[in-house]
């Protein structure tokens, strides 16, 4: 981790009415970095999201962007910082593509505002570098999940924030798109962009996330490299899920139920489980 | 239809559903007197008409009756559009919050207290923004979804000065106060005088304006008070900034004309169907469209017959109708 943290969770506490839903979550990212929250259903991975956002305000504890508590901040300044890059939804009007990115310019307009050529060409820009231009005129309700998520992606960009915020970007998406997705992803990264993002899939984080932080109960139970902290007995722990952390030469791990593992049967060491 | 040739087709169908109508009634005129007339008094061209009546027909009585019909189906078809977006659902209108049975029992008490035609209309008024102040009142009490709360808040509210209406129905001189309550009710623009216009419709035209001017925000506001408040949208500060544009200008159309259906939930789905969702095009298209589609039933309400049929009926009535058939176009994207 760099000296200079972009953004800092400190000692947050969250709960609805009488329940807690986050118990004194506290880590920092670094810029450029990909972190994943990972847990079961439930673990609050959504809530923290929020809390991030600023769209939930914590009963304990500040979140610091830069320094700055997001709690004092507009939600304009924060928008043109943080965006959020929700999980697949469907609009309920058919929306072009375009109409869809340009939303992300509203954070840079004053309160009335029309959209100038200016923000019409950040938007074609942001849509490029997606490689979705061909998608521009169509309706976002017609195209497939994995063009919508690209059409959010698209739009954060446009935002012109550094840091996205995504609620299981991958979930709903057909094998070729996540993988599509993942890769965007990790492009962004090397761009600068800083990605919290949470999911239902240990490899997703295994293959593409600097760090992981696993939680269960909305409490963080481990926080570190992915390979580190994604195991066999992590997974038990979270998931209740008997899997093999398998290595694979020079790559990201892979998990494989034990019960299709048949003789390369965990034993113990992972270092041995290796394909 | 391109974006660029919408307004001026639609401002031009406009001026000449308006020149139209002033030809239509029981005293016809023709364009070329009109058009000397107007020329004679705003320009100072020609001679003066020598027919006085005339004079005073067309600006006295329709004229004004024919701005009111713009601006009230203006107003309307604005608010709709404002509140379908915002509230994501299609079967939204403007009555939504309440304003229009709150409206219709402020008359209704104003008819039974007073003998005085501008404390009906002020009752009007004030117990229109009064039902929508019950229905935010009641979402702000309980935590959670705002926009649904509004909605349930809506129905109770609605229900409630509807329960109030009937009431003062009831409770009403059978013999003058119950029909005059039971005709304000069905709406109708007869009523409409100078003074009236004046002094709704100017807060109708700025809310209008409004409306338009805020409609950036609208698509945003359909995709969600999170993902709108996370693009840096101050999401409950505009949305009530817009019902209460909304409700003053709906509100400001019963004072005027009384209850005119279907207008506000219809519009905005032709309009749709015209020019596609996307609201900063829609909500300006769907003013003129109301406009022009509020002038032309009026014509009919007050041409078809000798008697004049209620305006809120004739728009319900034609309304409702061409809901059914558009209904399966209209449904398009939504869920």
């Amino acid at each position: 981790m760099g000296l200079d943290p972009l953004l800092q969770v400190e000692g947050v506490s969250f709960g609805y009415t009488r329940e807690t839903v986050l118990n004194d979550i506290n880590f920092a990212v670094s810029e450029g970095k990909i972190v994943t929250l990972l847990g079961p259903n439930g673990c609050g991975k959504s809530t923290l999201i929020k809390v991030m956002l600023g769209l939930l305000c914590p009963a304990k504890g500040r979140i610091l962007y830069r320094g700055e508590n997001i709690a004092r901040m507009s939600t304009k300044a924060l928008a043109r910082e943080i965006a959020y890059v929700p999980q697949m939804h469907r609009s309920a009007f058919p929306y072009t593509v375009m109409d869809v990115v340009l939303m992300g310019r509203i954070p840079h307009k004053t309160f009335f505002f029309r959209y100038s050529k200016a923000d019409m060409s950040i938007a074609n820009d942001a849509i490029e570098r997606l490689s979705i231009a061909h998608l521009g005129k169509r309706a976002y309700t017609e195209i497939s999940g994995g063009e919508r998520q690209l059409t959010l992606i698209a739009r954060a960009l446009a935002q012109g924030a550094k840091t996205f915020l995504m609620d299981e970007p991958a979930s709903g998406l057909d094998y070729g798109n996540q993988l599509r997705l993942l890769d965007q992803i990790i492009r962004l990264s090397r761009e600068g962009y800083t990605f919290i993002k949470s999911t239902h899939s240990p490899e997703h984080a295994l293959w593409v996330a600097d760090r992981a932080i696993l939680m269960r109960k909305g409490t963080v139970v481990a926080d570190g490299k992915c390979s580190e902290v994604i195991t066999t007995e992590s997974l038990l722990y979270l998931y209740n899920a008997r899997v093999n952390v398998l290595n694979v030469k020079n790559f990201p791990r892979v998990c494989v139920p034990q019960t299709l593992c048949g003789n390369a049967e965990y034993n113990g060491d992972r270092q041995r489980n290796v394909i | 239809m391109r974006r660029s040739s919408i307004f001026p087709a639609l401002s031009c169908l406009l001026a000449a559903a308006a020149v139209f109508s002033l030809t239509l009634g029981q005293y016809p005129t023709p364009v070329r007197d009109i058009l000397g007339l107007f020329l004679f008094r705003f320009f100072g061209i020609g001679t003066t008409p020598d027919n006085q009546i005339l004079g005073s027909l067309l600006l006295d009585i329709r004229l004004p009756r024919i701005l009111a019909a713009c601006l009230i189906g203006a107003s309307l078809s604005v608010s709709g559009s404002a509140f379908q977006a915002m509230f994501v659902n299609p079967l939204v209108s403007p009555g939504l919050l309440g304003v229009l049975a709150g409206a219709s029992f402020g008359a209704a008490l104003g008819m039974v207290l007073s003998k005085s035609w501008v404390a009906v209309q002020c009752l009007s008024f004030v117990f229109g923004l009064v039902a929508v102040l019950v229905s935010v009142g009641i979402a702000k009490m309980h935590k959670g979804n705002t926009a649904l709360l509004l909605v349930l808040g809506g129905v109770i509210s609605s229900a409630f000065f509807t329960s109030l209406l009937s009431i003062i129905k009831y409770v009403a001189d059978p013999y003058n106060q119950l029909p005059a309550i039971v005709q304000w009710l069905m709406g109708g623009l007869s009523l409409v005088d100078k003074r009236t216009l004046l002094a709704a419709g100017i807060p109708q035209l700025v809310g209008i304006v409004l409306t338009i001017l805020l409609s950036g925000y609208l698509n945003a506001l359909s995709m969600g008070d999170e993902e709108a408040q996370a693009l840096g949208i101050p999401v409950e500060r505009v949305r009530l900034l817009l019902i209460f544009i909304a409700t003053l200008m709906s509100a400001l159309t019963v004072v005027q004309a009384g209850m005119i259906g279907w207008v506000g939930l219809i519009i905005p789905h032709i309009t749709r169907m015209l020019v596609g969702p996307d609201n900063k095009v829609l909500v300006p298209s769907s003013a003129l469209i109301g406009a022009i589609y509020l002038i032309l039933v009026d014509d009919v309400s007050r041409t078809l017959f000798n008697v004049e049929i209620p305006l809120g009926i004739a728009t319900s009535l034609i309304g409702i109708p061409f809901f059914a058939v558009i209904l399966r176009k209209a449904r398009q994207g939504w869920d």
